[in-house]
């Protein structure tokens, strides 16, 4: 590995689910003053900043409670990828050299039930959404149907997933979903996008989580820090041919998707490999996204996670730890928070200070991997 | 061509038969569905109107298992759950559209289908309707 450049210092999250009465503002202020305890750093020594959420407003309004420090404060809004487009550009910003601290935040409140989209602002025609198509479920569903198809992979592997995550959840204290469930509960509810059932797909929802990060110079300042290396952050939108969501047409030729190039691309800058990782966090918006997306990541082979899931080799205690905090399935997706609710969990894991959630046996490298429509994917690599 | 100028439609009736109304590129080849005013691929306007074959195989589906939102939805009486998948048309492309049959027991991937031209509330489109009969 190559020397790292930026550490992140602090993390806070304020919890997922649901909120009557507190605005997703409100929830990244306090995530962000968390986040700035833990780094034990002042609001007036942040540099700049970055955030953004979907649904509930411009983050750079957060100065009316931060303070009016003058900073530049740039909203992001990048689909599901907000998080992780926030958190990549403050890492460009501290190597570029221009800055030395900054915080990132992401925050959101959805309403219930599915996402309602417009086609217009999708460059779709009017028809598509009018006649019932313009449905993300859809898109898991058929991509997944498709995929269990090619790689023999069975229901009951979609059933360990979910039974997995809301067992995680039920020992992460700010996750939304605490109550474990059964396979034969997961199975057993409503079929909402076949092959999918109810308990199979993630809710929208409500939440924030904020980091804090530097450059290795500045650290010098900071003698009681708990640093954690943002080893690599990159992120990739698709390429003609592949299968994203809100595709009224595909190609005959399948392209590997945003996430294969933006995973290589990852480990490629970190210097480290898929085999070097001891926790994984990747985008579970239902149980296929998992399986699917720890084979594009490179994390196991096309077609193992059978087996993977069969033996519980992703579970806490296994060998390859994936939502160690429940993932989207036990959290929800409040879609600015999601993706950095996975570094902060990352980096929680890696200091050790995961609570009952603990990865065993100190882990050092850590992965994170979030995906939106329409086809867009951004990729970490952490390590202590 | 201006901003309001009306969308092709996606499917169009010819001698009997549903046809999906797809555009082949010029410049690099580049099949598209629904027709836009550029190729998606590489951006060339050389775009010449291509006639979907009426028969392909089922490559995917999966099932709507509640009411779509509206809107964008258009609600067409009660709601019923519906499937929907892509079929593959060789040498085309895979088309996205709502099946006919919603029974997840009678669908295969890889059994035939056959365009058809339907009307969801009002609005002028297509489906895929099964051409055998899965047990």
């Amino acid at each position: 590995m190559s020397v790292p450049t930026v550490a992140i210092v602090g993390g806070g999250i304020y919890a997922f689910g649901r909120h009557e009465g507190v605005s997703g503002l409100a929830m990244g202020v306090e995530a962000a003053r968390r986040a700035l305890a833990d780094a034990r750093i002042a609001w007036s020594d942040i540099e700049f900043a970055y955030g953004g959420s979907h649904d509930a407003g411009n983050a750079d309004t957060m100065v009316a409670d931060l303070g009016p420090t003058g900073i530049p404060f740039v909203n992001i809004a990048n689909g599901c990828a907000t998080g992780g487009s926030s958190l990549i550009s403050a890492y460009q910003a501290l190597r570029s050299g221009v800055y030395d601290v900054g915080l990132v935040v992401g925050f959101d409140k959805h309403p219930r039930g599915a996402f309602q989209n417009d086609p217009a602002d999708w460059s779709l025609p009017d028809w598509y959404g009018e006649i019932g198509l313009m449905i993300t479920t859809q898109f898991f569903g058929a991509k997944l149907q498709r995929y269990m198809y090619d790689h023999d992979i069975p229901i009951a592997t979609l059933a360990q997933v979910a039974e997995k995550a809301f067992a995680n959840g039920s020992i992460t204290p700010h996750a939304w979903r605490r109550n474990p469930l059964s396979a034969e509960e997961i199975l057993g509810s409503p079929t909402l996008a076949h092959p999918l059932t109810q308990y199979m797909l993630c809710s929208p929802g409500e939440g924030a989580a904020a980091l804090v990060v530097c450059s290795r110079e500045y650290l010098k300042r900071l003698p009681d820090a708990r640093p954690v290396w943002l080893r690599s952050a990159s992120f990739r939108t698709r390429r003609a041919g592949s299968f994203e969501v809100f595709s009224p047409a595909l190609g005959l030729e399948i392209a590997d998707s945003p996430t294969v190039d933006a995973a290589r691309r990852a480990f490629e800058d970190a210097g480290v490999g898929p085999e070097d990782v001891g926790v994984v966090q990747v985008q579970d918006t239902e149980s296929g996204a998992e399986l699917i997306h720890l084979a594009e990541c490179g994390l196991c082979g096309h077609g193992d996670q059978t087996e993977l899931y069969a033996r519980g080799a992703t579970g806490i205690g296994g060998e390859l730890p994936v939502n160690t905090d429940g993932g989207c399935l036990a959290n929800g997706e409040p879609v600015g928070a999601s993706g950095l609710r996975q570094v902060y969990e990352v980096v929680m894991q890696l200091r050790g200070e995961a609570g009952q959630r603990q990865v065993p046996g100190e882990p050092k490298v850590g992965f994170t991997q979030v995906y939106g429509a329409p086809g867009v994917s951004a990729c970490t690599v952490v390590s202590t | 061509m201006t901003a309001a100028a009306d969308p092709v439609l996606p499917v169009r009736v010819v001698g009997g038969a549903a046809r999906l109304v797809a555009a082949t590129c010029g410049a690099c080849g580049a099949v598209t569905f629904p027709v836009r005013d550029r190729c998606p691929t590489c951006g060339s306007e050389e775009l010449a109107e291509t006639l979907l074959p009426e028969r392909g195989t089922l490559w995917t589906w999966t099932t709507q298992g509640f009411e779509p939102k509206a809107p964008p939805y258009i609600p067409d009486g009660e709601f019923t759950p519906f499937a929907v998948g892509y079929v593959e048309f060789p040498g085309y492309l895979r088309v996205e559209g709502r099946l006919t049959e919603s029974d997840s027991n009678r669908l295969r991937i890889g059994m035939p289908m056959r365009v058809v031209a339907y009307h969801h509330a009002g609005v002028p489109s297509y489906a895929f309707e099964p051409e055998e009969t899965v047990t």
